[in-house]
């Protein structure tokens, strides 16, 4: 420890100027229901690549305040199947262009996501993957643990607890970001090329006729439009039932914490599905980490604190340098799961009803890539080739993308 | 209290045990405390607690600490300690405290141990309940204690009824869903600056109550005006405190500015102690009540309809030397010189614990503060949380004055994050309106105190911007924990070793004294192979195979799951279970099995033994034990109850040892004198009961690796008999322990698959190439799905092997397989397959691999591409089973 | 953590639990019938309604029991608990 009091970094200021808060047109183009990040980049891509511009994106509560708010910011590609894959990497491609596209400083921090495997078997799974990703010509690299410690010297290597680590992989274009900023960026460029950011409007019907969608119902009255978005993250069962159907989805809480300012000691991205921790050290210095989903349905925004303490032995194991600091804060978020892990992003039952949704504990990541491939599906009316086999219909012919892995949350 | 000297900022000082860090730099003319975060502002201690944002500290005694405040940081011999500026350290050296955790169910737990806790506290415990209560303090009273008065004796009392558990210096830190909640018990820092061996440092309690009673009183808030930062412009209710009760004395004159009775109270507190108020600014028009009173009767001039405007520092010491007050529209301003100005700013209800579990504040625009509503189910709330401010406070809603450009810019809102009027400004001009936007826009409240002192302030600031009531901008969770709580306190005893459970056969000791390198397969620890001497795994494992293939090998198999299935309806409900038939089954005989989920992909397998007409012995996978039991009761419970079937794990009870190769016949004549080992009387796949080295036991011939084999199995506790004796009596044959890495390769050469290993959850039966093990005459779980289009498909992904046309190099597993044609094709390049299990082989004198191929079953014969290590190597495709192809060997 | 109402233990914390999603969802009896569209709903599809929801518990660490509660999912409050077969009482909603 230094002598000097240390002094942790100021974010610079956000601009003078981010949105205004509209109230609801008669009619649009076309309707996005769902302020979070994904909303906001359906958006910003409709407006920027479709030229539609006569749209507007309703959100029940403040922007971005969903799980965009709280997610862990874990950004990376290196998914198993083809079509994870194939829509992950574009978007990790969207990301590192995103700041100058959008013209928002993001903290898009290519810091490298390493995720550990602490058994023979854990290795043979995360091997698979590695060599997934190197057909894919997605970067990725398999660490020993010598390797790990020397991109992260805190991780603890030795054989002497209780699920040592064994090796890794490790994607070196992965990183963070910050997540308001993200939200803010898309909604500011979206604001300033004539999309109607509509706070405080909750969607609570479907205006549907002859099975072709006419618009919604709304706490601020009914909006018409000729195409809707739905992309409502946790609420998208709520959604789907406005419309009269069903769609396999659970929400979930997944809770994440936060510790105070500390001089950094991490600089890469540390994940572990088997013990259930993932952390990185975020800009300012506080220790953000999340652990898996409560096993419960729920939209209620928090979990139980036993995942938490659970969390934090975990984390102190592998991490001793860990034990000292204070949890500061803890919450939770909806996620929306599907049986395979994978989302559904693409057409409904009803006709110009579009959705969006079951990206569950790890959709930040996928956030330009999903606006990107939502924003060509509603303005063509047909899937991109990204998210085709993203499709509700799998559930029925059984091809399912699973991506749980070995041990549980993807994040 | 005794005199300590401790150290801050490598400076050694005096202070009283007990008395907090704060108070003894206070005393110690420390005003200037640190610096601020990003402005490098001086800053002093402006709160008594945890809503302390300016003081916080790293503490090098003792476990140490990152960073907490120094109002909370008890006065210790040998404590040492340096000033931080918002961000803290992680040193690398290990704490060696304990921390423990302690679970209580009880009927009330009241937080908060000031006269409205112990009030409740009492009335709970006169009806016989059962009462926890705990406090922050170190002490019983709550405010009594910052006033420096005794708690009325029979309040007190309430804390030595037997049915009364009082935690001083406990914090409850979270609340959550049916009245459960955490608290933080700090238990030596008080005592000792070093490391306690005796006591757990911190406790954490886990505690479920009927009732919860929230008793946690309020904390005083600062006005918004320039330079609100300086040192020496302290709370008014801390400042007092620190003077009167305390003993402070570096302040000669104040002012105080209020807008509520409060800081009269405060003020005549100073007075009392000697300090000159030059007078009581308060921005209401008028006021009156007892303190009022007292305030005029001391002669201190009262200022009404006026605040405070803007400060300034005295030059050299960069401490407060005078407040500007002036109209509340920033209008004729005048100095006046004081050394401490004591802020009253109103108070704010410390409701945080209940925002977490959805009670949302109310406004009372009367109390100028958030407070909780009504009761709900199991929640309550007395004294000052729930609006009961016991008395005249009549505070105006008043967050600062009008300030212009200049002052707003240093016009703090919060002093941790150097976030100012300024900020909430812009924020609002930028169209932030909900509290959260703002919040996120100038990070208020997201600092070390969470926002203890300035939420309501924001919201209020925002309010007044926008000509809405606080309220109307959205309202404000509170996240747990309540303070800080160290990670070490929350791992608890969770470390190490038995961070997990740790599951260990019977049998372990001897493989630990074999020096056997152990595998973790879920919980169990299974030897991975035993070397000789400084054998590596490779060559181990070659050693092993060879003597199985040859000789006779031993391996403990007692981690493999066991359920133990009876019942008059045993065989029906298997049959529905799994894939093939068991009802066909003869008593006495073993048959291998599959189960699929509902979609149809297979995810656990095992032998299953008829012991009885209605008594069946399941094997499953060694880490899919408790999930198959979980999925058979859940059938038997949830959808066919008619079914007169049970379970029992069983998977401790016995141990198994398996004996395998050629020469295990004679090893078990050997072993079991009275059993009749031919193969006419003792069939594959038969079962047999007899003595084994002197143990009853069930012997099985069932194998896994295409070998004459026995698995012996015996009451656990004989396990390490058992394994003991094959050693011993199997010397003569050549055994040889082995672990599961030579199994997997001994099962791979014969094409069995490892579930988990071999398929990832997407493999139906049929895609693994095991049609057969699929009736064609009954309806089993998981069938329905097979005929789906995408499960139908042809061309799916199949098991095939994969022969490296270099029989020395071994294929990476988990490597992917492309087409011959684009070998030479860079990255990205389109997949075919990939391997899922690679060995070199004893037995073929040359290495091998399995894995799953599209269209694999009908491109045998195929070559194809593998891609890894930066070359390419070529590998014939296979069917799926290498090594004695016509099954001779199983029968010895 | 929740404190979870096994009708036949009495109220338990979560972790003695695992979950069962919807509750009284049947296994089809005419399986081979049933378009694919319809056996996906069984395989994959559960109510995940914002508010009361009849749900499914298995008291694993206890009396390794299967049962059905209500549920409220905006604010994790129980309604009654009722064992399998058992009719199903009124949404307390
Ligand atoms: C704790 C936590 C950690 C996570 N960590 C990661 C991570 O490290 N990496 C990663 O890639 N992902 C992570 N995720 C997942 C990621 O946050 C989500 O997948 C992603 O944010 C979902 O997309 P979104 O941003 O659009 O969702 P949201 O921000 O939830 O947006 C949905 C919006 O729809 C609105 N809405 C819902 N119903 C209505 C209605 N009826 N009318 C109007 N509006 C409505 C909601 O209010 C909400 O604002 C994490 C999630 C959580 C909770
Ligand atoms: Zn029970």
């Amino acid at each position: 420890m230094a002598n000097k009091r240390l002094r942790t970094v100021e974010l610079p200021e956000h601009p003078d100027f981010l949105w205004t808060q509209k109230s609801p047109k008669k009619s649009y183009d076309a309707i996005i229901v769902g302020g979070g990040g994904h909303g906001l980049a359906t958006a910003y891509y409709l407006a920027k690549l479709h030229g539609m511009t006569n749209i507007a994106v309703l959100e029940k509560g403040w922007l971005g305040g969903g799980n965009m708010a709280r997610n862990t910011t874990i950004i990376r590609s290196n998914y198993l199947w083809d079509e994870s894959e194939g829509i992950y990497e574009h978007s990790l491609k969207l990301w590192e262009g995103l700041q100058e596209d959008v013209g928002y400083e993001m903290f898009f921090s290519q810091r490298g996501v390493m995720t550990l495997a602490h058994s023979v078997s854990d290795v043979r799974t995360k091997m698979r993957n590695y060599y997934a990703n190197g057909v894919a010509d997605i970067d990725s690299e398999w660490l020993t643990p010598a390797e790990v410690k020397k991109i992260a010297p805190v991780v603890n290597i030795s054989d002497d607890i209780r699920y040592p680590v064994m090796g890794a992989t490790y994607q070196p274009r992965a990183g963070i970001a910050k997540h308001d900023w993200v939200a803010w960026g898309y909604a500011k460029a979206a604001g300033d090329m004539g999309v109607d950011i509509i706070q405080n409007c909750e969607v609570t019907g479907m205006i549907i006729q002859d099975g072709k969608i006419q618009g919604v119902q709304t706490n601020q009255g009914d909006i018409l439009a000729e195409k809707v978005a739905l992309v409502g993250a946790g609420h998208s069962s709520v959604l789907a039932e406005m419309a009269g159907f069903q769609i396999p989805i659970q929400s979930r809480p997944l809770q994440a914490l936060v510790s105070e300012l500390l001089e950094q000691v991490l600089d890469t991205v540390i994940m572990s599905g088997m013990v259930h921790v993932y952390v990185s050290q975020a800009h300012k210095g506080e220790l953000v980490m999340g652990a898996g989903t409560d096993a419960y349905n729920s939209y209620a925004q928090r979990g139980g604190f036993h995942v938490i303490e659970h969390q934090l032995s975990a984390a102190v194991e592998l991490f001793p340098i860990f034990e000292r600091a204070h949890l500061l804060r803890t919450w939770g978020g909806i996620v929306d799961t599907t049986p395979d892990a994978s989302p559904i992003v693409g057409l409904t039952p009803v006709e110009n009803l579009y959705l969006n949704c079951g990206w569950g504990t790890g959709g930040f990541k996928g956030t330009p890539g999903s606006g990107w491939v939502m924003a060509h599906t509603v303005a063509t009316g047909q899937p991109h080739e990204l998210n085709k086999g993203f499709n509700l219909n799998r559930f029925k012919t059984g091809h399912l993308i699973d991506e749980h892995g070995a041990a549980g949350v993807a994040h | 209290m005794s005199k300590v000297t401790f150290k801050f900022d490598g400076k050694k000082y005096k202070g009283k045990a007990g008395e907090s860090l704060a108070t003894a730099l206070l005393r110690n003319e420390v005003l200037h405390f640190t610096d601020s975060a990003y402005r490098d502002r001086p800053r002093g201690v402006i709160g008594l607690g945890h809503e302390e944002p300016n003081a916080l500290v790293y503490v090098d005694s003792g476990a140490g600490e990152p960073m907490i405040p120094a109002t909370v940081v008890p006065v210790v011999e040998g404590l040492v300690a340096r000033s931080l500026s918002g961000a803290g350290y992680l040193p690398d050296t290990r704490d060696h405290s304990r921390y423990d955790k302690k679970y209580k169910h009880v009927d009330v737990v009241v937080v908060g141990a000031g006269i409205a806790g112990l009030k409740a506290a009492l009335e709970n415990a006169k009806v016989g309940k059962d009462v926890v209560i705990c406090d922050e303090q170190d002490r019983p009273g709550g405010h009594l204690v910052h006033l420096g008065q005794e708690v009325p004796a029979e309040l007190l009392a309430v804390l030595n009824l037997p049915n009364v558990t009082y935690l001083p210096r406990t914090i409850v830190n979270g609340l959550y869903d049916q009245g459960y909640s955490v608290a933080i018990e700090r238990r030596t820092d008080h005592e000792t600056s070093k490391v306690s061996k005796q006591k757990a440092r911190i406790r954490t309690w886990h505690f479920r109550a009927q009732q919860t009673i929230l008793a946690t009183g309020a904390y005083q808030r600062h006005l918004v005006f320039a330079n609100n930062d300086l040192p020496g412009i302290m709370l008014s209710h801390s400042a007092a405190t620190y003077v009167a009760r305390d003993g402070v004395d570096v302040f000669k004159s104040a002012v105080v500015i209020t807008v509520d009775n409060q800081g009269y109270r405060d003020a005549i507190r100073l007075h009392n102690a000697g300090v000159q108020v030059n007078a009581v600014v308060d921005c209401r028009q008028s006021a009156s009540g007892p303190a009022v009173d007292a305030v005029r009767a001391a002669g201190i001039e009262i200022l009404f309809g006026k605040t405070a405007i803007d400060a300034c520092a005295k030059k050299k010491k960069g401490t407060v030397k005078c407040v500007n007050v002036g109209n509340l529209d920033g209008t004729e301003s005048a100095c006046i010189d004081a050394d401490l100005v004591a802020v009253s700013g109103g108070w704010t209800p410390t409701v945080h614990l209940a925002t977490y579990i959805g009670v949302k504040p109310k406004w009372a625009p009367e109390l100028a503060a958030f407070v909780l509503p009504a009761a709900t189910k199991w929640l309550s709330s007395v004294g000052m949380v729930a609006g009961d401010f016991g008395g005249d406070d009549s505070p105006a809603i008043f967050f600062g004055p009008a300030q212009t450009e200049e002052q707003a810019l240093s016009a703090y809102v919060d002093f941790q994050r150097d976030a100012t009027l300024r900020d909430v400004r812009r924020a609002i001009k930028a169209g932030m309106q909900s509290i959260e936007h703002v919040k996120r826009y100038t990070a208020i409240g997201t600092a070390h105190d969470q926002g203890k002192t300035s939420g309501t302030i924001t919201m209020g600031l925002i309010g007044a911007a926008l000509g809405k009531a606080p309220d109307e901008i959205g309202s404000l969770t509170f996240r747990s924990p309540f303070v800080g709580i160290p990670f070490a306190a929350l791992a608890g005893r969770e470390r190490g070793q038995v961070a997990d459970p740790v599951r260990r056969t019977p049998i372990h000791a001897l493989h630990e004294g074999a020096k056997a390198p152990m595998e973790d397969v879920g919980q169990w620890k299974r030897p991975w192979y035993f070397p000789n001497g400084k054998e590596k795994l490779h060559d181990a494992v070659l050693r092993e195979c060879a003597a199985v293939r040859e000789g006779v090998g031993v391996m403990d198999a007692s981690t493999l799951g066991k359920i133990d299935i009876q019942g008059p309806d045993a065989a029906e409900f298997l049959d529905r279970i799994y894939t093939n038939m068991f009802s066909s089954l003869k008593v006495g005989a073993s048959r291998y099995g599959f189960m699929c989920g509902v979609d149809g992909m297979v995810f656990d397998d095992g032998v299953t033994t008829r012991l009885g007409e209605n008594h069946f012995l399941m094997t499953t996978t060694t880490g899919g034990a408790a999930k198959v039991l979980d999925w058979l009761e859940e059938w038997l419970y949830t959808e066919w109850p008619d079914l007169k079937v049970y379970c029992t794990s069983v998977t401790e009870h016995i141990s198994t040892v398996a004996i395998v190769g050629p020469k295990s016949r004679n090893l078990i004549a050997k072993l079991s004198p009275t059993l009749d080992v031919s193969n006419e009387a003792f069939g594959f796949m038969e079962n047999k009961y007899a003595d084994v080295a002197g143990i009853p036991a069930r012997i099985a011939r069932i194998s896994f690796s295409g070998e004459l084999a026995y698995e012996i199995n015996v009451e656990a506790w004989y396990g390490a008999h058992i394994w003991e004796s094959v050693m011993r009596e199997g010397k003569e044959f050549g055994i040889t322990p082995y672990g599961t890495e030579t199994m997997h390769v001994l099962r791979a050469e014969k094409g069995y698959v490892i579930l988990g290993q071999d398929t990832d959850g997407t493999q139906t039966p049929m895609d693994l190439g095991m049609d057969w093990i699929v009736s064609k005459k009954k309806d089993f779980i998981g069938k329905r799905s097979f005929t789906r289009s995408d499960t139908a498909r042809a061309g799916r992904h199949q098991l095939v092997g994969f022969m490296p046309v270099d029989g020395q190099v071994v294929i990476p597993e988990g490597a992917y397989v492309i087409n011959a044609a684009d070998a030479a094709k860079p990255a990205p390049v389109a997949h075919t397959g990939y391997v899922t299990s690679s060995y070199m082989s004893a037995a073929l004198g040359r290495s091998f691999a399995m894995g799953m191929l599209a269209n694999g079953a009908a491109r045998h014969g195929e070559q194809v591409a593998i891609p890894f290590g930066g070359k390419v190597i070529m590998a014939q495709v296979t069917e799926p089973l290498f090594f004695d192809k016509e099954n001779t060997r199983r029968d010895g | 953590m929740l404190n979870i109402p096994c009708p036949w233990c009495g109220p338990r914390d979560e972790t003695e639990f695992h979950y069962g999603q919807e509750a009284g969802v049947a296994y089809p009896e005419n399986r081979d019938e049933i378009s694919d569209e319809l056996w996906a709903k069984f395989v994959f599809y559960r109510a995940n309604p914002k508010g009361w929801h009849a749900e499914r518990w298995v008291h694993s660490a206890g009396c390794r029991r299967w049962f059905n509660v209500w549920r409220n999912t905006i604010n994790h409050e129980f309604g009654e608990s009722y064992k399998p077969f058992e009719p199903q009482p009124k949404s307390p909603a």
